[in-house]
Parts: C-alpha cells; sequence; structure tokens
C-alpha cells in the first residue's frame, strides 16, 4: 500500500468521489446556511459568516493534527505516503486557518467593534497560521527533500501543542471570543436548525481537503520518482 | 516493534510531552497576561493593575445606563452578579450594546471609582437562536420569576 505508484492510482480514482460530494455538501449547506436557517435573535443576519468561519477554524486544527499524526508515523516508520501528506496538507492548512483569521476578523468589526484583539483565541489562531508557514519555509528550504520531511515532521510535532491551547483558550482564559457552540458531548448551544448547515459545511469542508490534498500529494509523488520507471512509462503513455 | 523504531517512538514521546510542559509552565507563568479582561470582583480585590489600563469585562446592569448632558458620554454600570465597577464612555458603541449584555470595556479607574473607559467591545455568547425561540424563552422565564415571587408573597 506503500507503493507511490499504487497510491497514484488509488488517489486518481478517489479525486472524483471527494470533488462530486464536496460539492454537493457545499451546495446544500450553501442554501441552507443562507436561505433556510432562521436569522439569529441577537446578531440578525450577519451571523451566517458561522457558516465559513466556523468550519475553516475547525480544517486549521484538523489538518494540524493530520499533519502531526503523519509526522509521528514519518518519524518512526519512515513512510515515504505519510512524509508526501504533511507537505501536500500544509498549503491547505495555512489557507483555511488565513480564511478563519479573515472572516473572524470581518463578523468581529459589527458584532465585537473591532477587527482584531489580542486576546488568547486569536493570538493562538495567529500562531497556529505562522506554524503553517513556518513548516512550508522548511520544507522549500532544504534541498534532500526525505530530510526535509523529517525536519517538517519535527515542527508539525513540536507545534501540535498548540491545538489544545486554540481550543481551550476560551475556557482557560478571559477571551473577548465566546466559547464553543457546538460540542462532541453535551447539550448544543445552538438551535437545530442552524446548526444541520454547519456540520454540512463542516463536512464539505472536509471533502475539499481530502480532494485538494491526494491532487497535491499525487504531483509530489511524480516529482519525486521522476526518475523511476513507472513516471517515465507513464508520461510516455500520455504524450502518444 | 523494532527496537529502533520503538527507540525513535519514545523519544517522539519525550520531545511532545517535554514541550507539552514547557508550554504549560509558561502560560502558567504568563496567566495573568493572558486574561483579556478582568471582572468587577477581581476589581474589588484589588487584582487589577493600577498605573497603567486595562480592560473590565462584564454584562450591563438592567437600568443603569444613562446619557450625559453632552449627549455622547455613556455611563452604566457592568456586573459579573457579585460586584459592580460604573464605566463611562465617551463615543460610539457597538451594535450589540444593550442592557444585559456582555462587554469589554478598556481603560483605567479615576479617584471616584468610575471606570473611564477608551473603547467598549461587545461580547456574545455561544447561545444561537432564531428570535421566536428566544421570545418565548423571555416569556417563559418571565412567567417563572413572576410565580415564584407569588409563592414568596403567599
Amino acid at each position: 500500500m506503500g507503493s507511490p505508484r499504487y497510491f497514484y492510482n488509488v488517489a486518481g480514482k478517489m479525486i472524483p468521489w471527494f470533488a462530486i460530494s464536496f460539492l454537493l455538501t457545499l451546495i446544500a449547506g450553501i442554501y441552507y446556511g443562507l436561505f433556510v436557517a432562521p436569522p439569529d435573535y441577537q446578531q440578525g443576519e450577519s451571523y451566517r459568516i458561522m457558516y465559513i468561519h466556523v468550519p475553516a477554524a475547525w480544517m486549521s486544527m484538523f489538518i494540524y493534527i493530520v499533519m502531526a499524526v503523519a509526522g509521528l508515523i514519518s518519524l518512526v516508520w519512515r513512510i515515504k505516503i505519510t512524509e508526501i501528506t504533511i507537505i501536500s496538507s500544509a498549503s491547505v492548512g495555512a489557507s483555511f486557518t488565513f480564511l478563519a483569521l479573515v472572516t473572524g476578523s470581518l463578523w468581529g468589526k459589527p458584532m465585537w467593534g473591532t477587527w482584531w484583539v489580542w486576546d488568547a483565541r486569536l493570538t493562538s489562531e495567529l500562531l497556529l497560521l505562522f506554524l503553517y508557514l513556518g513548516i512550508i519555509a522548511l520544507y522549500s528550504a532544504i534541498e534532500d527533500k526525505r530530510v526535509a520531511a523529517r525536519a517538517i515532521s519535527i515542527l508539525a510535532l513540536v507545534g501540535v501543542v498548540n491545538i489544545p491551547i486554540i481550543h481551550y483558550s476560551v475556557e482557560w482564559w478571559n477571551t473577548l471570543h465566546q466559547t464553543s457552540s457546538v460540542t462532541m458531548t453535551g447539550k448544543q448551544a445552538m438551535s437545530t436548525s442552524m446548526l444541520i448547515p454547519l456540520l454540512l459545511m463542516g463536512i464539505s469542508f472536509k471533502l475539499y481537503y481530502g480532494a485538494v490534498v491526494l491532487m497535491r500529494a499525487r504531483a509530489e509523488v511524480l516529482e519525486r520518482d521522476r526518475n523511476t520507471r513507472w513516471v517515465r512509462e507513464l508520461v510516455e503513455g500520455e504524450m502518444k | 516493534m523494532n527496537p529502533i523504531r520503538k527507540k525513535r517512538l519514545y523519544l517522539i514521546g519525550m520531545m511532545v510531552a517535554g514541550i507539552g510542559v514547557a508550554a504549560w509552565l509558561a502560560l502558567n507563568a504568563f496567566d495573568e497576561n493572558l486574561m483579556f479582561f478582568f471582572s468587577p470582583s477581581e476589581i474589588a480585590e484589588g487584582k487589577a493593575p493600577t498605573g497603567h489600563p486595562f480592560r473590565v469585562g462584564g454584562l450591563v446592569s438592567n437600568n443603569s445606563v444613562n446619557r450625559r448632558s453632552d449627549g455622547l458620554t455613556t455611563a452604566f454600570d457592568v456586573t459579573d452578579n457579585a460586584e459592580t465597577v460604573t464605566v463611562e464612555y465617551t463615543g460610539i458603541l457597538p451594535d450589540l450594546f444593550r442592557e444585559g449584555q456582555g462587554i469589554v470595556a478598556l481603560g483605567q479607574l479615576n479617584e471616584s471609582g468610575i471606570f473611564v473607559a477608551s473603547e467598549v467591545l461587545a461580547k456574545h455568547d455561544e447561545n444561537y437562536m432564531p428570535p421566536e425561540v428566544a421570545d418565548s424563552l423571555k416569556t417563559a422565564h418571565d412567567e417563572g420569576v413572576s410565580e415564584m415571587q407569588q409563592v414568596s408573597v403567599q
């Protein structure tokens, strides 16, 4: 299963499924979120930016955890595919983090009265963006990609302590950002009619990540294996 | 598992645990500075800094908002349901500002114990619901309160 050629072929077959289910859940999520879900009792219509902001913030942490786990596997078992997973995920994760910060800022201005404050939640999320950028920069700075992968594995594992800090920042300290509305267990602080589109968007963003990370990983596999026979045969087959 | 992998796993585990402990110690040391605001109780206990501006956070007390004669300055009480601090602010308040709303104000205490704010931010909670649900919750709450008052009168 770890063979790059096998991965290349299987990933190629999986991408369309991820892409189609992403589009379907995205359309359903946006429709329910913007047209069906009721306005909020306090924030009116403005709260709808949550349907981008919250899933993007979830993804920013989810992708980082994926990278840290892949980093652990890479360091211990030296599997090429997990090394490729880390770097293929990094820019997607950075984009979602950026999206979460920007939408949060746009939401903060009308509701809180400010674009940005240095509270624990916002600051730790900004730190996450810098971690992603650091991983991307470190990888491109090292010529030997297997060495580079080992370096970013360590960085991904070092940075993983920030994830519980982001998640619990709103409980450990006084912050301007409110505490979580959606929790794995216990009572939801959000009406079901508002929660359904949010969960749809959450699933949709994960499927998007699935599709994009597979595309990027395939490209990375070709790049690394460019001198092997199977890639040459593949390219020659395409040329004909 | 072969011994080399076991050793690597062990080393990584040690590294992550070490960084976790270091981060925990650092965050504990900076605890005060990571607090975005102080509650009125903390101010009453004297925990808030004196020489420089800080933030106070809490709920705007009911029936405490009044505008001063200049038309721009608003005074209101901020409470955490234990202690209260009077805040004075000159400027435009955020849309969510109202009685019963959570707010965070940046400023300093003056000699008479009034918190003079240079910035007021609205804080909202984690609850999201349609207006009808909020209305019926409020009605049910008010009914419950009046029933309890009747019971205590009897």
